[in-house]
């Protein structure tokens, strides 16, 4: 096979050459841990420093407010029963909303068996959060807000600075998962009145294994992992120290680029898009078409299902993703989707494609080429199409 | 994920297609699962199957299924088509991933649906057929 063109960044990303470079003194020569008081041990020390530093500064908190996880399933776990535990006496009442990541979602359910009550806001067509749902939603033993900063599937961006002022003014606290939204839009916890923040730095071309719960001085959480005095002994175990460095160096590539970043990867986005909805018909492209992540596109093809299409596009050498139920392990199709009220046929059959600045106009124009043969392919094996034409013509 | 001959049927599926004026034709599955296979017969005066032709909506597995259904019916008499059970299936493609079984089911749902149009029309019974659950919206 030839290159792959790879189209599936929401789901991770490739290391850059330069994070690589940075991490790997961290394995074989500075390998000391950074609670030793040596030398080498020191050294170690000073790079997770640095790293806690340059994050902090990415979403304008504090080097003290930065606590470093697995990854982001393990922030979000963390956030919210974490919140749970240190406000349940206040109140058992929490609210997320119905298109969050498996990782939200599935602790949030975990609460609800612990006794906590959850209330899942709704997304309008283009899953922007109902705010209005939302403040209906607040009640006197409300503790925690969390809402997703962008879909990782149809990559809205939701309203956060609004939803951090209304938690702000009812006292509650708002979390945000901004997994998909670090590295590709701009972050302020304070101006937008984020009381935790999860990230990962696999998303933004850093190593996978690293990820961070930001959490605003004087929240009373405690430990999420028992045992040493890492991380202020609110998640204990020695750290990830090459795992850090890399996140440190993926964040300030990101910021660095920021802005040019956004501008490519919008337009070359656009260019993609445009070119789907003009050449393909019977598409659909889910989300928000401009409160959307840059590199994001999602969109429904019907008459088809999505695991098919996947696979022949892999067999093309395109690596996509989509919200089949044959994808997603289950019977059902993307609750992400069909929050968004789409039926299920036609949640069945769709597409997503995450860019990255690597990606080239040449790649879209295959993609559009190979998206065109494929589905005309299986739309002449479906009965759904064969019916759809046959009343078209009757 | 899928066996070489799961991966063979679906990259190259046979007997796509659509039989005017069929024998027998039966739809089964849901668009809500996700999972529509649509089998036409061509079945003639001998009661052998002549032809089969496919439709479906769905996963790489339910494709492959079809197709390989409609390769072990034709040339076969209606007892014999009886035959083709989801197992059957299975067994032809080399296996299925355990999430994926119920595609072949699919299968054999759809044949026997096509096969009860067949008797329902020609006031036959076949042995071992019962009528096919509606599970079409």
């Amino acid at each position: 096979m030839s290159k792959v063109i790879y189209a599936d960044n929401a789901a991770t990303t490739k290391m850059a050459p330069e994070v690589l470079a940075e991490m790997l003194p961290y394995f074989t020569e500075n390998y000391g841990n950074p609670n030793s008081i040596y030398g080498l041990g020191q050294k170690a020390s000073q790079a997770t420093m640095k790293a806690r530093e340059i994050i902090a500064g990415a979403i304008n908190a504090e080097k003290n407010e930065i606590y470093f996880t697995a990854g982001g399933t393990e922030a979000d776990n963390w956030a919210l029963k974490g919140a749970c535990e240190a406000y349940g006496a206040k109140g058992k009442h929490i609210i997320t909303t119905t298109i969050e990541h498996h990782a939200i979602l599935h602790t949030a359910k975990y609460l609800a068996g612990k006794g906590y009550q959850v209330s899942y806001i709704g997304v309008d067509e283009n899953g922007i959060i109902r705010l209005d749902e939302l403040k209906k939603a607040i009640r006197a033993e409300t503790i925690l807000i969390s809402v997703c900063y962008a879909n990782n599937e149809i990559g809205t961006i939701q309203p956060i600075k609004e939803i951090g002022e209304i938690a702000k003014e009812k006292g509650i606290l708002f979390h945000t998962d901004a997994v998909q939204a670090l590295g590709q839009i701009p972050i302020d916890v304070k101006e937008c009145h984020i009381d935790m923040l999860s990230a990962s730095a696999h998303k933004l071309n850093g190593p996978k294994g690293i990820g961070l719960l930001y959490l605003r001085e004087g929240l009373k959480l405690g430990p999420f992992i028992h045992g040493g005095a890492q991380e202020k002994k609110r998640r204990a175990g020695t750290l990830n120290v090459p795992g850090i460095v890399g996140f440190g160096a993926a964040v300030k590539l990101a910021m660095a680029k920021l802005p040019e970043k956004t501008k490519k990867v919008t337009e070359l986005r656009d260019y993609l898009l445009e070119k789907i909805l003009a050449e393909i018909p019977y598409c659909r492209l889910n989300g928000d078409r401009v409160k959307r992540l840059p590199n994001n596109i999602n969109f429904s093809f019907q008459f088809i299902e999505g695991e098919a299409l996947l696979i022949m596009l892999d067999l093309k050498g395109i690596a996509a993703s989509s919200g089949s139920a044959c994808t997603s392990g289950s019977l059902d199709p993307s609750h992400v989707l069909l929050a968004i009220g789409l039926p299920h046929e036609i949640a069945h059959g769709s597409l997503r494609l995450t860019l990255n600045e690597e990606n080239t106009y040449a790649e879209a124009d295959i993609i559009v080429m190979t998206l065109k043969e494929i589905i005309q392919k299986l739309r002449n094996m479906s009965p759904l199409y064969e019916d759809f034409i046959k009343n078209l013509n009757e | 994920m899928y066996t070489d001959k799961v991966m063979d049927h679906f990259e190259n599926p046979r007997n796509v297609g659509e039989i005017l004026n069929a024998s027998g034709l039966g739809t089964v599955g849901n668009p809500k699962c996700g999972d529509i296979m649509r089998i036409y017969l061509d079945i003639d005066e001998n009661q052998i199957i002549k032809d089969c032709k496919f439709k479906t909506f769905g996963c790489g597995a339910a494709i492959a299924t079809s197709s390989v259904a409609t390769e072990m019916v034709i040339g076969k008499t209606l007892n014999e088509a009886m035959l083709v059970t989801n197992k059957a299936v299975l067994e032809a493609l080399d296996g299925l991933p355990e999430e994926k079984v119920h595609c072949s089911l699919l299968a054999e749902e759809a044949i026997r649906a096509a096969l009860w149009d067949y008797a329902e029309k020609n006031n036959i019974k076949i042995e071992g057929l019962k009528k096919p659950k509606a599970d079409l919206e």
